[in-house]
């Protein structure tokens, strides 16, 4: 069924669809109408699940964590500060091979407060071993995280996911998206088995105790093998999805790109406006094309770089900062790309951080320069639209 | 259940043999020995050994020789021997 | 209760790693005859970490969650929550030290508190971070030789179990090892009570509070006789005093508290000054107690 709903309402239905049986959350801007629906949900009897209202973000993953160690599907939700807080536990859920689901709605860290899009918070916590899905729309949103049970409960996979939204382009803004059927949904995704284990005295285990290092190092290895696995399930799951409800995403949206000569690789919701720049860059001729990376961690290097060689010239553009080093994706896309023998031009940009817009025109005049900077041979990374010469901020 | 993460199982000994943490051993003299039990409640190790007639042995093996029993039992049955 | 009416099974193994006159392990050993094999236990990082043994192994018999250091009632919470609508019913029992509990944990402890989650949280109070060496905690008393209180703690025990007592709770206890009956019939009463209950287990450490292995429940009970540690259960807001402590409500009655500070390394540099300070805070601590039984007689309840 169609119906209008923002990004934070279709992450709740996907909750609800999902048939999560513990849910816990700490209310934080721009998150809150993700867990305030869902306590709509389980007091109405939508939903039988225990909600859990704690007093912090650390709290709710290690909610998540207990509450999924004795075999129940778990749900949470935060943002910005609030996965910062909880980062300690977020690593401890990766690490104990707990299939739990957090959307995140990305939004800028303090200091200054800030509540508006920005990709850094997610991607601060890129290495700790959650499989990491950025949405483009609500839909999209919705769809992921149904899907990312199935992919998360997989035996071959057994790690959480994370599904970045971003901070009000989607989280607050309402989009027609079609609801399915929960008997369709519960075929896709029957109820979570007992993988990859849950306490019960009939048969007692500790988990978690200390180990010796070549313990350790084996089960790191297995939790590494299991992320690389995400790439080829993902797509499966994918796939069902597709043959079930008609809709697929892949690991990569791919805009006009197999026969372009620049494209923009980007991240999240703006990917919408760099495609309409691309459109209006097509009809003067200018062959663009723009990359959607969907899964970014674990990174799809190859398929990137796939697309990548066969163009000239490409333009990253980062919503998230490493101090010092510059934007996250554009390393992680160079990285990609150091096998191939013609590597095409890069150019990084920095862009919209702190929720800074950036418009159609903008992408326009990032395709342009891409190609400008091509021709001069200039590949540095250049910080977009700020005004150094202004007296104040 | 999957063996992906560190799942330990129940086992006696998990530190090795801690009889050899020893260095002072507790005998017990079972003519003074009035089963009160009152050992084997204290025992931080459960190496007093509670018998089906609540008389008690002592686990070698495992006891590491704190003295607890000895210190607390009522009717002076079980003394610290140098090892 | 009588010591041979106790469960005879073993709920933590021998030949663990606790250091010999644990009472980590005392306590540990009492909750196992006080619950049986059906419950779920939570830990923090804590000496009950290291003791349990490495992996592939463990010490404990009982299903047994680890879990970072400020999150045991967080996490104990979401395994009830995950028991509750599987519809299981087995106790779930937090068994965490007093810097998991008092300091870095106290968050998570107060939140699950208030929610009134239904499980058991029994903290082990060996007065100081022993697991990491000797530093000391908020529940690490006046006077107190630590690693990081080299002429003694200047501050006072932070009050837990009254804290516990502000959230409302169906159950609130104090505990010794040195009285493992009293100990025993106070988690059997939790068990039997549906929300969260605490019960504050004082645990006298021989490595930490330097004092011989074999006099481990010898300063429990001191530190009961001379008033320092008080037993007591706080029921559905009646506070009750329990085993010894019944008939030590007056100061005389009392053993001095120097016969409890003596034995103990950590205080072998206080002054008679210092003394002065602890006997203070210990009439004072009773002061509170007798108020609220008074009030209580007043009340009628």
């Amino acid at each position: 069924m169609i119906q209008v709903l923002t990004g934070n309402h279709s992450a709740a239905y996907a909750a609800l669809l999902s048939n999560v049986e513990v849910v816990s959350a700490y209310p934080i801007t721009p998150q809150t109408q993700i867990v305030e629906k869902i306590a709509e949900f389980v007091e109405t009897g939508k939903l039988k699940a225990r909600y859990v209202r704690v007093e912090s973000e650390h709290s709710a993953m290690a909610v998540c964590i207990g509450a999924s160690s004795a075999g129940a599907r778990t749900f949470t939700a935060t943002s910005s500060q609030g996965l910062l807080y909880m980062s300690e536990m977020v690593y401890w859920a990766s690490a104990a091979r707990l299939p739990i689901v957090m959307p995140v709605v990305c939004r800028t860290l303090a200091p200054p407060w800030n509540i508006w899009n920005e990709h850094t918070d997610m991607l601060l916590v890129r290495d700790y071993g959650w499989i990491q899905f950025f949405a483009e729309s609500n839909q999209e949103v919705l769809d992921t995280i149904v899907q990312a049970y199935k992919i998360a409960e997989d035996e071959r996979i057994l790690l959480p996911v994370m599904v970045g939204l971003d901070a009000f382009t989607l989280s607050h803004t309402s989009e027609p998206v079609d609801v399915p059927e929960m008997d369709l949904v519960k075929k896709f995704l029957p109820p979570r088995a007992n993988v990859p284990y849950v306490l019960d005295p009939s048969n007692p285990f500790t988990l978690g105790n200390l180990a010796y290092p070549s313990h350790h190092m084996k089960l790191k290895f297995m939790q590494h093998t299991a992320m690389e696995n995400a790439r080829k399930v993902v797509l499966e799951v994918d796939d069902e999805w597709y043959k079930i409800f008609g809709r697929c995403y892949s690991l990569l949206d791919n805009f006009m790109c197999d026969d372009a000569k620049v494209i923009i690789l980007t991240i999240g919701s703006s990917a919408g406006d760099a495609k309409e720049a691309a459109k209006y860059l097509r009809k003067r001729g200018i062959a663009a094309g723009v990359l959607r990376v969907r899964l970014i961690n674990p990174f799809p290097a190859k398929e990137v770089s796939d697309i990548l060689s066969k163009v000239e010239a490409v333009a990253v553009v980062d919503r998230n900062l490493s101090p010092g080093n510059g934007g996250i994706i554009l390393e992680k896309v160079k990285s990609s790309l150091y096998s191939l023998k013609n590597r095409p031009f890069i150019k990084g940009y920095l862009a919209g951080l702190g929720g800074k817009d950036i418009t159609v025109e903008d992408y326009i005049k990032i395709f342009e320069k891409t190609l400008e900077s091509y021709r001069k041979g200039d590949s540095d990374m250049e910080w977009f639209s700020i005004n150094l010469e202004a007296t104040s901020l | 259940m999957k063996k992906v993460a560190a799942i330990s199982f129940p086992s006696k000994g998990v530190a090795g043999k801690t009889g050899i943490w020893r260095v002072r051993k507790p005998i017990l003299d079972r003519n003074k020995c009035v089963r009160c039990l009152i050992c084997w409640i204290y025992c931080p190790e459960g190496t007093i050994l509670r018998k089906e007639d609540d008389s008690v042995e002592i686990d070698y093996e495992y006891c590491k020789g704190c003295g607890v029993c000895s210190n607390e039992c009522p009717t002076k049955a079980i003394t610290m021997e140098e090892e | 209760m009588n010591i041979k009416d106790l469960d005879r099974e073993e709920y933590i193994l021998s030949g663990n790693s606790s250091c010999p006159g644990c009472p980590a392990s005392i306590g540990f050993r009492l909750i196992g005859k006080a619950v049986g094999k059906n419950a779920i236990i939570v830990i923090p990082a804590s000496c009950m970490t290291i003791i349990h043994g490495v992996y592939p192994h463990t010490a404990i018999t009982l299903p047994t969650l680890n879990i970072a250091f400020a999150t045991s009632a967080a996490a104990a919470s979401g395994v009830s929550a995950a028991l509750e609508i599987k519809g299981k019913n087995y106790p779930v029992i937090v068994y965490a030290g007093d810097g998991g509990t008092a300091d870095i944990g106290l968050q998570a402890l107060s939140g699950s508190a208030e929610r009134n989650e239904n499980i058991i949280y029994i903290c082990y109070d060996n007065e100081a971070y022993q697991n990491t060496g000797i530093q000391r905690s908020s529940t690490t008393p006046y006077g107190a030789w630590t690693t990081t209180t080299l002429k003694g703690k200047q501050e006072k025990k932070k009050d837990v179990p009254k804290i516990m007592a502000s959230h409302n709770i169906p159950y609130v206890a104090t505990a010794s090892i040195a009285y493992p009956i009293d100990f025993i019939e106070k988690v059997k009463k939790a068990l039997k009570i549906k929300g969260f209950k605490y019960i504050h287990l004082h645990a006298p450490c021989p490595t930490g509070w330097r004092f011989p292995s074999e006099k481990t429940i010898e300063v429990g009970r001191l530190a009961v006789g001379t008033g320092a540690w008080i037993l007591y259960e706080i029921e559905n807001g009646v506070l009750k005093l329990t085993g010894p402590s019944k008939n030590l409500i007056e100061e005389g009655a009392r053993k001095p508290v120097q016969e409890y500070l003596k034995v103990q390394g950590r205080f072998q540099h206080i002054t008679d000054e210092m003394v002065k300070v602890i006997s203070c805070e210990i009439e004072e601590r009773w002061n509170g107690i007798k108020m609220v039984i008074n009030l209580q007689k007043v009340n009628g309840t």
